[in-house]
């Protein structure tokens, strides 16, 4: 529950995620993203060399905005959010959103947040941040 | 290193693409918050966009016969680059005001830097754009700052 009387290091809940290829194929259709690393396994490892189908950053990114707006509520607003991609992941993959809150201002009534999507060995593979406003 | 990115290519820095124009609709914000999986009703809804909804929408729509061999469109908003594959790199939104179904958004993008590192397993450019989306009366709404790698 975010409250400006939140403190520094507090963990907000995590969300996993296991993404399928009805998923995958649904998410690039409505993004309008014809990339076939997304949805054509013969190219994808065979031209690009993956592993296997890759899931995309930006559906990453999406997770880490939904962990924070879900923990928000109707508490406050979304100002700023940012990731970045550091490693891929594949179709088969569980991965997991969270973060913990790093600096709280009262005076701008904001918190801020330190994000990431983490596989099942724990590895980052993209750090965020978030700043929201409490209403 | 920092021999792939010749001066034709560094000029393209500062350019923009025509702008994209386009009307929110309810039942699109209602396909995405089911692709992504959302869980807070007013994105379920289709009241409000979640934050990452507008992701790609200033994508040209092109003929099947007009995309690349990797399937993605081309981008006129791109120089000819010696690496031609292409990774999500990450965003950085700034949020102004929600977006809702019957808004008139306009999307301006830019290309605002390109630069090349050395990566795990060979060089990369960085392709850096910028995409203002405004109300057809001026209104900022969001900044997003999106990275494209290319290996």
């Amino acid at each position: 529950m975010p409250s400006i009387d939140i403190a520094v290091g507090t963990a907000i809940e995590e969300r996993s995620h296991h993404p399928s290829m009805v998923s995958l194929f649904l998410y690039n259709a409505v993004i309008w993203n014809p990339h076939r690393i997304h949805f054509d396994e013969t190219y994808t490892t065979q031209v690009e060399k993956h592993p296997g189908i890759v899931i995309d950053g930006p559906l990453q990114g999406d997770w880490l905005a939904q962990v924070v707006t879900e923990w928000l509520g109707d508490d406050g607003t979304l100002v700023e959010m940012e990731y970045s991609n550091r490693r891929a992941c594949y179709l088969g993959e569980t991965l997991r959103a969270g973060g913990t809150v790093s600096e709280v201002n009262r005076e701008t009534g904001t918190i801020s947040l330190e994000l990431y999507i983490k596989n099942e060995r724990d590895e980052v593979l993209a750090p965020g941040r978030a700043i929201v406003k409490l209403s | 290193m920092n021999n792939l990115l010749t001066p034709e290519i560094k000029d393209w820095v500062g350019r923009s693409d025509t702008p994209v124009r386009l009307e929110v609709s309810r039942r699109d914000i209602q396909k995405y918050a089911i692709a992504t999986e959302q869980q807070v009703e007013k994105y379920r809804r289709g009241d409000e966009a979640p934050p990452m909804f507008l992701f790609n929408a200033h994508s040209p729509l092109v003929d099947l016969d007009q995309l690349r061999p990797d399937g993605l469109t081309v981008d006129a908003l791109l120089p000819e680059l010696p690496l031609k594959r292409v990774m999500a790199g990450g965003v950085k939104n700034t949020y102004h005001r929600p977006i809702r179904p019957g808004d008139q958004l306009v999307l301006t993008r830019t290309l605002t830097d390109i630069y090349e590192k050395q990566g795990r397993s060979g060089p990369l450019i960085f392709v850096t754009y910028v995409m203002r989306v405004e109300t057809e009366a001026g209104e900022l709404v969001m900044k997003e700052t999106r990275k494209r790698i290319f290996r």
